[in-house]
């Protein structure tokens, strides 16, 4: 595992750099805004990647959630298998073919339907317990980061683009500033939270906040949107050369998310080391605790 | 349920008696949004026309900040003499407390409400020009919305250093979507312009999913230990 780090580093390293020669130098010009739209190459990969680590928070909440109780856990199993078998029977039902927004594609959605109940049985399979928790604050902290990114260059081609640097009211801008403002609500709690109850509550707020963004979403529903449609499952079209970038961008920024939330993992599970340590040693007393402390890791 | 629903009316009937005496909470957020209200009608001189554009948003914005300080105040009192640890061990349900302490702050919200609105009504000209009786439910369903996760979340800060911050970081986020229904709502009602049916429906949504939200999850912030 300490080998796979730095390797994975350098080739991290080495994705970016392509990447960003592909979105300056390869990717042909846009014909309406030049050469300003090239921030795409940084922005919506980041907004992507965003989202997913977000998603990773709340699913990493839910499971923390529900393994507090036997029961909990047997019914939140069966409610996410229902979803994914009920989710891929409807979109072969045409009524609700019809009913998907256009562009979007009904064998898509039973596709993502599945892979969100797949990945829920994973992250429960390969993280237990308190691991879960530091999974949900790592995600969220990435995840944070990755969001700020996306509203701070969204303004800077909205300016040159729209005229303004930010349409007030705008569904897909207001639901990303929403949701940025949730997850750092979620990290100050867990900032100003005692140590013990923190991981119950934190896991309890990104819940609600996971049942909030839709509802900010069909909130503005009405207002008008300036935003383009989404370039993947919506109804928006661009170059194949210009996706090929793009897709490359976000396999860059995906590693690189990849390798700055294992990092964080471990200082976090390190940090919890030390801090039982600590407590520990005040338990158990100074003499006892040359033997019984676990903090000659390092040494190994 | 039968138990639920009898010990919920005897922890309202004792809070509300117990405001009733003191009135603490309610003097608070009354005082408090006056200030608001004339605070507003300094910095804003509109005309009948224009306020009825931005007084949606200005009611709104009066009641959040005062149902902040009655919601601050909901858990103060339980804390005193362990009140609280007692509800823990006891073998009443948990989500009986929940809806006593949320029933209770909205009615306090509401008398609020009650009160202020002539104020406003004086202060801005208001008359509606749409159906005037759809602010009603837009109130009801608006006022539990910001009840509802303001009970939930004081009782979550209630375990984190500065409490009385933490409330509203923690709630305003989260009510953004019920706070845009609420204020498009109210707006879409005095201009006349469009129909508020669509918030009315947003705002039940919201209330509905978060209400239980609440529901399912207060218990198990009640017992985090």
């Amino acid at each position: 595992m300490k080998r796979l780090f730095p390797i994975l580093s350098i080739l991290t390293v080495i994705l970016l750099a392509y990447a960003l020669y592909e979105a300056l130098v390869v990717a042909p010009t846009d014909a309406l805004q030049g050469d300003v739209y090239r921030i795409i190459y940084y922005h919506v990969p980041s907004a992507w990647t965003a989202f997913l680590l977000f998603f990773i928070n709340f699913v990493a909440s839910i499971q923390y959630l529900v393994r507090a109780k036997r029961s909990t856990e047997l019914a939140a199993k069966w409610i996410v298998i229902a979803i994914g078998v009920v989710g891929v029977i409807a979109t072969f039902i045409p009524a609700v073919q019809h009913s998907l927004p256009t562009g979007m594609r009904p064998s898509a959605v039973a596709t993502t339907v599945l892979l969100i109940a797949i990945f829920y049985f994973l992250i429960g399979r390969w993280f237990a317990g308190d691991k879960l928790d530091m999974l949900a604050v790592t995600s969220a902290e990435v995840g944070v980061v990755f969001c700020t990114i996306v509203l701070v260059t969204g303004p800077l081609w909205a300016r040159p683009v729209w005229g303004i640097w930010w349409a007030p009211g705008d569904i897909r801008l207001t639901s990303t500033l929403v949701l940025w403002l949730i997850y750092v609500s979620y990290l100050v709690l867990r900032r100003f939270s005692n140590s013990a109850q923190t991981q119950m509550l934190a896991a309890a707020l990104a819940v609600f906040g996971a049942l909030d963004v839709p509802l900010v979403y069909f909130s503005i529903w009405f207002f008008r949107t300036q935003h383009p449609q989404p370039v993947i499952g919506g109804g928006g079209s661009m170059d194949p050369r210009m996706l090929h970038v793009l897709l490359i961008s976000w396999l860059a920024f995906l590693c690189f998310a990849f390798l700055v939330c294992w990092s964080r993992f471990r200082l976090e599970s390190l940090h919890r080391e030390v801090e039982q340590a600590h407590a520990m040693e005040a338990l158990v007393g100074a003499g006892a605790s040359k033997t019984s402390l676990p903090l000659s890791r390092s040494s190994q | 349920m039968n138990s639920l629903w009898s010990l919920t009316l005897a922890t309202l009937v004792k809070d509300i008696r117990l405001e009733w005496r003191s009135k603490d909470a309610l003097n608070a957020m009354l005082f408090f949004s006056l200030q608001v209200v004339v605070i507003f009608v300094f910095s804003f001189d509109p005309l009948a026309e224009e306020s009825r554009h931005i007084v949606g948003g200005l009611v709104w914005v009066a009641f959040l900040f005062a149902a902040v300080v009655a919601l601050n105040q909901t858990w103060a009192r339980e804390l005193r003499n362990q009140v609280l640890d007692a509800y823990r061990v006891s073998p009443a349900p948990a989500n009986a407390l929940f809806l006593a302490k949320a029933l209770g702050n909205f009615l306090f919200v509401v008398v609020l409400q009650a009160l202020m609105v002539p104020l406003f009504v004086v202060f801005y000209n208001l008359r509606a020009l749409g159906p005037g009786w759809q602010l009603i439910p837009v109130a009801g369903l608006g006022t539990w919305a910001l009840v509802v996760n303001g009970t939930f979340f004081a009782a979550m800060s209630l375990r984190t250093r500065s409490r009385e911050i933490m409330l509203p970081l923690l709630l305003f986020p989260i009510s953004i979507p019920a706070v845009i229904a609420m204020v498009a709502g109210t707006t879409a009602i005095l201009t006349g312009e469009n129909s508020a049916h669509f918030y009315i429906v947003l705002l039940l949504t919201y209330d509905v999913v978060f209400t239980t939200a609440c529901l399912a999850l207060f218990e198990t912030i009640l017992h985090a230990e």
